[in-house]
């Protein structure tokens, strides 16, 4: 039914079909940040010896956040007097809509991916980027020291890691040739990218723990320096959208991660090809987030003077060099 | 047509996602809007600094430093633009272009060094 969808006009008939898909996945998603503060929260908790939320929900706490997002939907909205109005209210949206949809293009399993984009990779890389433009004028709009200096600091933050991010990924185009995800995953039946490609798994994992702005690399917003870096002066729900941007952005990057060095939905092993796709994507998912869970309760924040040189002097150079060593080693011995 | 049909309706599903994704903040902030309370009050508006009276406009001029880091974004973003379809089509150009894309890549890099004895990657 959906090959037929797809294959005929496009029309209001698709718009609408597509629009309910899309709505279901939205509120997967929304559903998925809730729980994934909870997680981060909890395993925090876990690895620095205490109990973390226990009280709303049962011995879990697994209603916290939902109480927090209540919570926040009956805060007062405050918009600060010598704020430029427009642009506040402006700068949260355009920092979430891209975090959306950037997930169009990740293929969940086979059968299950939404848009099946010839450029997909170049699509994530290039609108995941737009989000830069919500948080500069989120801080700029605010007219709030901290909020400039936050917003000024996660900009140029997200673009110094944008280039070894970006680089990083050159490494598994080579070895597939071609930028649509679904390819670049049956590329990988017989080894994953994270074999071929440590280097570039490495610099990817660690310009994109950057690019999320998470410990420890959350510079923009370090309490201890910026109050709260560029979303200073929000409240309530406007202050939300950020959080929400950067939580979706976490779901998606992790689902890109699995995508481009753990074989998507593929198996393991062949011969455990009988579970299907979504388990292995799920495992795989979750592996990956951990990973980012873990990171945030091991290593402290870096110091604002060597993040830069970290991405500009040892992280670009040796992504350019892994591009230049995959190059030689495939027109070598493939 | 049936692969243009396809091609038309993966955009469209782009597109899609994007109403969602304006739709949403849109839609939140409206049902706020109504369950919020809204009790306005001078000391409410006026800007955080920490307990202090703001003073002066916070839009001040700001280290250039941020400016360069921005003007090498700009040359090396657009040097990985060149890069992509490059490593796409590599099967096809094999060793020749491979020669051809180390000597633009360190023709950069020459850059990248430059800036880096001039000391700008330095963060004070």
């Amino acid at each position: 039914m959906v090959q037929d969808l797809l294959q005929s006009n496009p029309g209001w008939g698709q718009f609408i079909f597509f629009f309910i898909t899309g709505l279901v996945l939205l509120l997967v998603v929304l559903g998925f940040v809730t729980f994934s503060i909870l997680a981060e929260r909890k395993v925090m908790g876990f690895m620095q010896n205490r109990i973390g939320p226990n009280q709303v929900g049962g011995r879990w706490g697994l209603l916290q956040t939902v109480a927090d997002v209540l919570k926040l939907l009956l805060k007062e909205d405050i918009i600060p007097k010598v704020a430029d109005k427009p642009l506040f209210i402006l700068a949260p949206v355009i920092a979430f809509a891209p975090s959306f949809m950037v997930l169009a293009v990740i293929p969940f399993t086979d059968k299950f991916q939404f848009a099946d984009l010839n450029v997909g990779l170049l699509y994530y890389v290039a609108i995941s980027g737009l989000t830069v433009f919500g948080i500069l004028l989120g801080g700029w709009a605010s007219n709030n020291k901290y909020s400039l200096l936050g917003g000024a600091r996660a900009t140029a933050q997200m673009i110094s890691y944008e280039i070894p991010l970006v680089m990083s990924v050159l490494g598994v185009i080579l070895l597939t040739g071609s930028l649509n995800l679904n390819d670049i995953v049956h590329a990988q039946e017989k080894a994953w990218f994270i074999l071929l490609q440590p280097i570039g798994f490495i610099i990817f994992l660690i310009a994109s723990t950057a690019e999320l702005s998470r410990t420890p690399f959350d510079l923009p917003e370090s309490e201890s320096e910026l109050v709260a870096g560029y979303h200073t002066e929000y409240t309530g729900f406007r202050w939300a959208f950020f959080m929400l941007a950067e939580y979706v952005y976490l779901f998606a990057m992790t689902g890109l991660i699995t995508v481009l060095f753990f074989g998507g939905w593929l198996p393991l092993f062949g011969f455990l090809g009988f579970i299907p796709g979504s388990v292995w994507f799920a495992l795989k998912f979750c592996v990956v987030l951990f990973i980012y869970l873990w990171f945030r309760s091991t290593f402290p924040r870096m110091r604002a003077d060597k993040l830069m040189e970290f991405a500009w002097k040892i992280l670009m150079p040796i992504a350019i060099a892994n591009i230049m060593l995959t190059a030689l080693i495939k027109s070598l011995f493939f | 047509m049936e692969l243009l049909n396809i091609y038309q309706n993966n955009y469209l599903i782009v597109f899609v996602f994007l109403c969602l994704g304006i739709l949403l903040p849109v839609v939140a902030l409206f049902l706020g809007k109504l369950l919020r309370p809204f009790k306005p009050s001078e000391a409410k508006y006026t800007t955080y600094e920490s307990g202090v009276e703001p003073f002066h406009d916070s839009r001040v001029q700001f280290n250039v430093r941020y400016y360069i880091f921005a003007l090498m974004f700009v040359i090396f973003d657009v040097e990985t633009v060149f890069l992509y379809p490059w490593a796409v089509a590599y099967d096809k150009l094999g060793i020749f272009a491979l020669v051809e894309m180390v000597i633009f890549v360190i023709l950069l890099l020459i850059g990248l060094v430059y800036a880096w004895k001039k000391k700008v990657l330095r963060w004070i």
